[in-house]
């Protein structure tokens, strides 16, 4: 039998979650959020799409982060992610959607990361009316190949599996459309955190 | 200013009812041995903006890789020193209780948590926020946005100076309150690590009956969302100052430590 785990220090138990709320909007988007990669470089793409809720309505007040590697599937180590000038990329950006639950991103197509995987970025969803951050990948839909042999893809259930996959709808451009709920509802992953155990108090 | 007319609603004693259902069903299973998250469930109908907005699906459980373990490399170019004060941002001073705010940002091994950025966002003294949906009929206070942020030092430590925000109305049910909060939002060392949460003042009294707060299920982990009153941290003939640890678990990336690799 293994030795049971030390009870973890209290002082050192995650922190939970809660709500962005509806008034993060004069806060947390930023100038150049949106823009990870200048939309004049030759490599940029952009990535847009619409958050719905369960409804099938758009969502006004959802803040939409992606995050990924570099075209050669590194993860960039530039420093100055918040005030980045025209000529790099820091991997990281923020949107906060419209009125009508778009939101838009230019950025480049990453490499994939490891041989085996196909190339995707990472996108958390925060919005009102979600206690804690959805987390989900947005994989590319000219990439049936590698998207085909992915280790996370083919672990989904086949009917779900479009939802984390981005379509080509115009040259160098890509939708990604996030549903919170119901019909075509995104798969949204876990990486190990939701289930963490600690014991209960009233 | 004028009042509002009261709003129909749902009364607090349906939301409080709902809640304690939500509290015994996550205690008996906690009693029969199943895993107590951290986080708030995201279906939580007490909470009536959750209701189209959380997944029906389980979640997909995937091994983060190389990009989900780092994080966005922000540092002290970044942000200002002067964004860490919230009551210097205007030519006059903003009314309110001026507060020092300190704290650190640790990993699930204690590990400070370093030259990453936090933010946050705030009402006003009087429970009014900048944000132009914001309807409460409170006065805004033209010396204060209440937005600020900073990057935490080598020990993983912030600390902000800013105005204890007001509670506010919300239209969840009818008479529905939020006790007073601070938004903030954090990176860990590994993007799993993000967090997104509000900080509470000590003894608030409505506590009991916000579906926000209370969508943790377990005293302890809410305990852990509310500052503790400092005297240290207070200034006299200044401020009064409160702490608040910030820890942030997960799978993270051992080979982008080179303090760890040192050591190595």
């Amino acid at each position: 039998m293994p030795e049971p785990l030390p009870m973890p220090d209290e002082a050192l138990l995650q922190t939970p979650a809660q709500t962005v709320g509806p008034f993060f909007g004069y806060a947390l988007p930023y100038s150049g959020g949106p823009t990870v990669r200048a939309p004049w470089q030759p490599d940029a793409i952009r990535l847009h799409g619409t958050v719905f809720d369960g409804g099938g309505d758009p969502i006004p007040d959802a803040i939409v982060e992606i995050w990924g590697a570099d075209a050669a599937g590194r993860p960039s180590t530039e420093r100055g992610v918040l005030d980045r000038d025209q000529h790099g990329f820091s991997g990281f950006g923020r949107a906060a959607v419209d009125r009508d639950g778009l939101y838009a991103f230019t950025t480049i197509k990453p490499g994939a990361t490891r041989a085996g995987l196909a190339p995707y970025l990472l996108v958390t969803v925060f919005a009102r009316g979600v206690l804690h951050h959805l987390f989900t990948r947005a994989y590319f839909d000219d990439e049936a190949a590698a998207n085909g042999a992915d280790p996370l893809l083919s672990s989904v259930d086949p009917a779900r599996r479009h939802t984390l996959v981005a379509v080509s709808d115009a040259p160098a451009s890509y939708r990604f459309d996030i549903r919170l709920q119901g019909e075509g509802e995104t798969v949204f992953l876990d990486f190990g955190l939701e289930g963490r155990h600690e014991g209960m108090q009233r | 200013m004028p009042r509002p007319a009261p709003q129909p609603g749902e009364s607090q004693q349906v939301i409080d009812a709902e809640i304690a259902a939500h509290h015994r069903a996550a205690h008996a299973a906690a009693a029969s041995g199943a895993p107590v998250p951290a986080h708030p469930p995201r279906d939580f109908a007490p909470y009536r903006s959750t209701r189209l907005r959380h997944p029906t699906h389980e979640l997909v459980r995937a091994d983060p890789e190389e990009i989900e373990l780092v994080s966005p490399a922000f540092g002290h170019t970044d942000v200002a020193a002067e964004e860490a004060d919230l009551t210097i941002q205007h030519a006059g001073e903003p009314l309110g209780e001026r507060i020092i705010l300190t704290g650190r940002v640790l990993d699930g091994d204690g590990r400070p948590v370093r030259n990453q950025l936090v933010e946050i966002w705030q009402a006003n003294a009087s429970g009014r926020y900048v944000h132009k949906r914001d309807q409460h009929p409170a006065p805004l206070d033209p010396n204060f946005t209440g937005v600020g942020r900073m990057i935490t030092g080598d020990d993983g430590s912030y600390r902000l100076t800013t105005i204890k925000p007001g509670a506010y109305p919300w239209k969840n049910h009818r008479n529905a309150w939020r006790p007073a909060h601070i938004h903030f939002s954090f990176f860990g060392s590994a993007f799993t690590q993000r967090l997104i949460t509000q900080m509470y003042f000590p003894g608030d009294p409505l506590f009991a009956l916000d579906p926000i707060y209370q969508s943790i299920s377990d005293q302890r982990a809410r305990d852990r969302l509310v500052a503790t009153y400092d005297h240290d941290v207070s200034e006299p003939e200044w401020a009064l100052g409160y702490r608040w640890d910030v820890v942030l678990t997960g799978p993270k990336s051992t080979w982008m430590e080179p303090e760890d690799a040192d050591h190595a």
